[in-house]
């Protein structure tokens, strides 16, 4: 374990750990949206802009990218990382106006008014969604899409997320809760990559419990008996 | 020629090249570099070898096509050796008459001869023009004299010397002293000395580095890594050998963008050449040491000169940064230790191990050392390239090379560093170029870009030309650049069609600091430049576009109120005619026959295309 300080609290982290998982850990609120214990850091919301001290140096920095290191000073509160971090929100909800996360975290931060003009998007580009397809998943099924003010999280040309097994771990991640999952009859559709799959049938209770699609990507990958998903997780236990 | 493989073998070759030329042999040298392409150089050439495959005296001149001279806004140029007769904007059917009477004749043809702009006389030599004469040409001056895609020219001029200086005479240790010595700092724009960089790369414990060159060159208006790269692609090549040698390195790459389809292809000769001699590969020279380079070609994106987002995309990854607290030379391309250094980097290199430290260090400023390629552009008499020595003032490079502002206009600002530079104004024309005092005024080295501005250039419109460029080519990955960028280019838009509000400025300010401070990289860290230091110079233009909804550079459209003046008006009627919104009435077109009665511009109607203002021969409308 590595020891440091944070906001004067004397801290450990693990070698290869973060300055944002630590803070957590120890109950030092740092605001955050791109960041996933489960996935590596990205760092693109920058909400959780930190000041470090080291060497007798300050810089700004994300603290979910930055890796824990000994000897080094995080401030969390001072004037510039709140300055900062207020204009970085205020950017967030002209992107996203109409959501209460960002509207309540705004709020916290101070920030009630939006100077610039309002925009009607709803994905705040935070990236998770991609990283837990590619890292937990493996299923590569979604991934930006152009660059600058016109990138967008998008599957493969717009159209249908062909990888994807509509295992909705990205609908669980997503901090602005806007993929959308739904089961209908013996369908489930991840609403916004347009992705719709057959759920299989348990041969014990008869529900149906997941995708055949997904569930023939699991037995192929873990080499599994071809009867291995005849029955449901709760049935098989 | 086939493989050498000592560097004895290399030097025999050279005399052999050197002494089988005839130094009294006529040769016509064409630019072929990317400005005189675009001026036609290559229709020159066609006439050239017409001429010279049927005329019997033909076979005995030599007929060179040569990289960027730098001298663009003359171009085609058309250099006549041994006597170095330089011709301007040579046109195909000038090519009888040099060939008749230059090349045969031994006579001068005064018409083509470039004109002194002040003295009014003409000028013979390509070295006694005042653009070259105050320059320092120890990267680019090859470019003039040598066919890039021929090994053989660049050995005759001493090419590859240097590498056998290093592999056989030096340790690598010795030759990262001599870089360290020469203070060598980047030249792609962070100016990172580069002899520390080769250093911690070699002390990374991995076995396996990459050296990377950097050609990904994309601020709008720059082409001297371009330039160098079409023109002399062996000296970047022999630098990156150098320096793999150095550091301990067996592989490198060129990353290079799709769109400098020349410099992709020259280089790939030069390797391909370099490969069949044995100065690339195994064993190279005989001297145990191991190196390949390979070309991997950029789609275009301006993040992708950044070194990390590079990395990722020679990878197959998406080209965004990665954040910093690693550095590249201990985990970069692949997780190997990488050391990136740009195309003029490079092309230092071996001028520093031929020359030695003591004499690169001569040249320049104390913390800024050698020369600086800058690409001269905008309102200024000569654009082109110019290399000069670091510590030169913007006065020189502006007027004594570029030759002052065209049309008597008055100079207002130069733009140097590219997109994430700066704007300084004229009051600091007398700065010193070099990293740090560039740095100082708010702006910055960047890659070498400079751009002119004149009294008709509106500050406010410069500031929203870069912000849009740089919202475009924003990787998108941090909030505060991707979002940053855009909202100071809105904010611009607005000041510029007359919604500014004085909050407007503060806001700015306040973007301004979050994108520098916030964002990960260097993209994002120099984006609010074009702003803020508009901002610190030029703040009047934009409270008077806020305050007075008014553009005094007559730039910004919307701000501007076009009227017809009823006594200059000759009621022709042909404004009448051409204003696309049909806001031009009131008065009566005057016929054979009857006087008319001068128009009106309804300014409610008027859409300000300016198209009354081109279409009238009386100057009868007013701009304001």
């Amino acid at each position: 374990m590595i020891p440091f300080v944070i906001d004067g609290q004397s801290v450990e982290g693990k070698e290869d750990g973060n300055v944002l998982e630590v803070a957590l850990d120890a109950g030092i609120e740092i605001p955050h949206l791109c960041y996933h214990e489960s996935v590596k850091s990205y760092g693109a919301c920058r909400l959780c802009l930190v000041e470090v001290v080291r060497n007798g140096r300050s810089r700004m920095t994300t603290s979910c990218t930055y890796p824990v290191q000994k000897g080094i000073e995080v401030l969390t509160r001072t004037d510039k990382v709140l300055r900062a971090r207020r204009m970085m929100i205020e950017l967030i909800l002209a992107m996203c106006p109409g959501d209460t996360r960002i509207r309540e975290m705004a709020e916290e931060m101070g920030v009630e008014e939006v100077r610039f003009k309002k925009e009607e998007k709803d994905c705040i580009l935070c990236g998770l969604c991609a990283r837990v397809c590619d890292e937990v998943v493996g299923a590569h099924a979604i991934q930006f899409a152009f660059r600058g003010d016109r990138k967008e999280m998008l599957p493969p040309f717009a159209g249908e997320a062909m990888n994807c097994i509509a295992c909705g771990a990205c609908v669980v991640v997503c901090p602005v809760n806007v993929i959308g999952m739904k089961e209908q009859g013996d369908e489930r559709t991840i609403l916004r990559w347009k992705r719709t799959l057959k759920l299989k049938k348990c041969k014990v209770c008869g529900n149906t419990f997941a995708p055949w699609f997904q569930l023939e990507q699991f037995r192929e990958k873990a080499k599994l008996p071809k009867d291995f998903y005849d029955t449901c997780y709760t049935c098989r236990s | 020629m086939g493989r050498i493989s000592s560097p004895q073998a290399l030097e025999q070759l050279r005399k052999e090249i050197i002494e089988g030329r005839d130094p009294h042999q006529p040769c016509i040298t064409v630019c072929t570099g990317t400005g005189c392409h675009a001026s036609g150089c290559h229709q020159v050439v066609d006439a050239f070898k017409k001429i010279l495959q049927s005329h019997p005296e033909g076979r005995r001149v030599n007929l060179r096509l040569t990289g960027c001279h730098g001298f663009c806004e003359k171009g085609p140029l058309v250099v006549i050796h041994p006597q170095k007769i330089l011709y301007q904007r040579v046109k195909p059917e000038n090519a009888q008459e040099i060939f008749q009477e230059t090349v045969l004749g031994g006579k001068v043809l005064e018409a083509l001869l470039y004109e002194h702009p002040t003295t009014k006389q003409k000028i013979v030599q390509e070295d006694q023009v005042p653009f070259y004469q105050k320059q320092t040409r120890i990267i680019f001056g090859n470019n003039g004299s040598i066919d890039p895609t021929r090994i053989e020219d660049y050995l005759a001029v001493g090419g590859y010397r240097a590498l056998c200086k290093a592999l056989f005479s030096m340790k690598p240790e010795e030759v990262i002293r001599e870089v360290k010595e020469a203070k060598l700092r980047g030249r792609g724009g962070g100016g990172f000395p580069a002899g520390v960089k080769w250093e911690s790369c070699r002390h990374a414990a991995d076995p396996v580095k990459y050296v990377i060159c950097n050609a990904d060159e994309g601020d709008p208006g720059a082409y001297m890594d371009r330039s160098l790269l079409e023109g002399n692609p062996h000296s970047v090549l022999e630098g990156m050998i150098i320096g793999a040698f150095a550091i301990g390195s067996h592989e490198g790459y060129v990353y290079v963008r799709n769109e400098y389809p020349l410099a992709v292809i020259n280089i790939g000769v030069a390797i391909q050449q370099a490969q069949e001699l044995g100065l690339v590969g195994k064993n190279i020279l005989g001297s145990g040491f191991d190196f390949d380079v390979r070309i991997s070609r950029g789609g275009g994106a301006f993040v992708c000169g950044e070194s990390s987002a590079l990395v990722a995309s020679i990878a197959g990854d998406v080209g965004e940064p990665r954040a910093k607290h690693i550095h590249l030379v201990e985990s970069g391309l692949w997780d190997k230790p990488t050391n990136l250094n740009n195309v003029e980097t490079w092309a230092n290199v071996p001028v520093i191990v031929d020359k030695g430290a003591a004499w690169y260090k001569k040249i320049g400023t104390e913390g800024s050392k050698g020369t600086k390629i800058f690409s001269l552009v905008g309102k200024v008499n000569n654009t082109g390239l110019v290399e000069v020595p670091m510590g030169i003032s913007l006065r020189e490079i502006i007027y004594d090379m570029g030759g002052g502002i065209p049309g008597g206009k008055k100079f207002k600002a130069v733009q140097t560093g590219g997109p994430s530079g700066g704007c300084i104004p004229e009051s600091l024309i007398d700065l010193p170029v070099d990293f740090d005092r560039l740095t100082e005024v708010g702006s910055m080295m960047g890659s070498g870009g400079m751009i002119v501005m004149d009294e008709s250039t509106c500050m406010v419109d410069v500031a929203k030309y870069f912000m849009n460029f740089l919202k475009d080519e924003s990787c998108g990955k941090c909030t505060s650049c991707r979002e940053g960028t855009k909202r100071m280019h809105e904010i611009l838009v607005e000041i510029t069609e007359g919604r500014g509000t004085m909050e407007h400025i503060d806001l700015l300010e306040e973007l301004g600091w979050v994108t520098a401070e916030a964002s990960l990289c260097q993209l994002g860290g120099t984006a609010p430049n074009p702003v803020l230091s508009t901002l610190r110079y030029f703040k009047d233009e934009y409270k008077e576009h806020i305050v007075n909804k008014r553009c005094s550079a007559k730039v910004c459209r919307q701000l501007l109120h076009y009227t017809i003046l009823s006594d200059v008006c000759t009621s022709c009627g042909a404004c009448v005619k051409a204003c696309p919104s049909g806001a031009i009435g009131g008065g009566k077109r005057k016929t054979k026959k009857e006087a008319g009665i001068p128009f009106k511009i309804d300014a409610e109607k008027c859409i300000k295309c300016g198209m009354c203002f081109e279409t009238c021969k009386f100057k009868a409308i007013d701009v304001h």
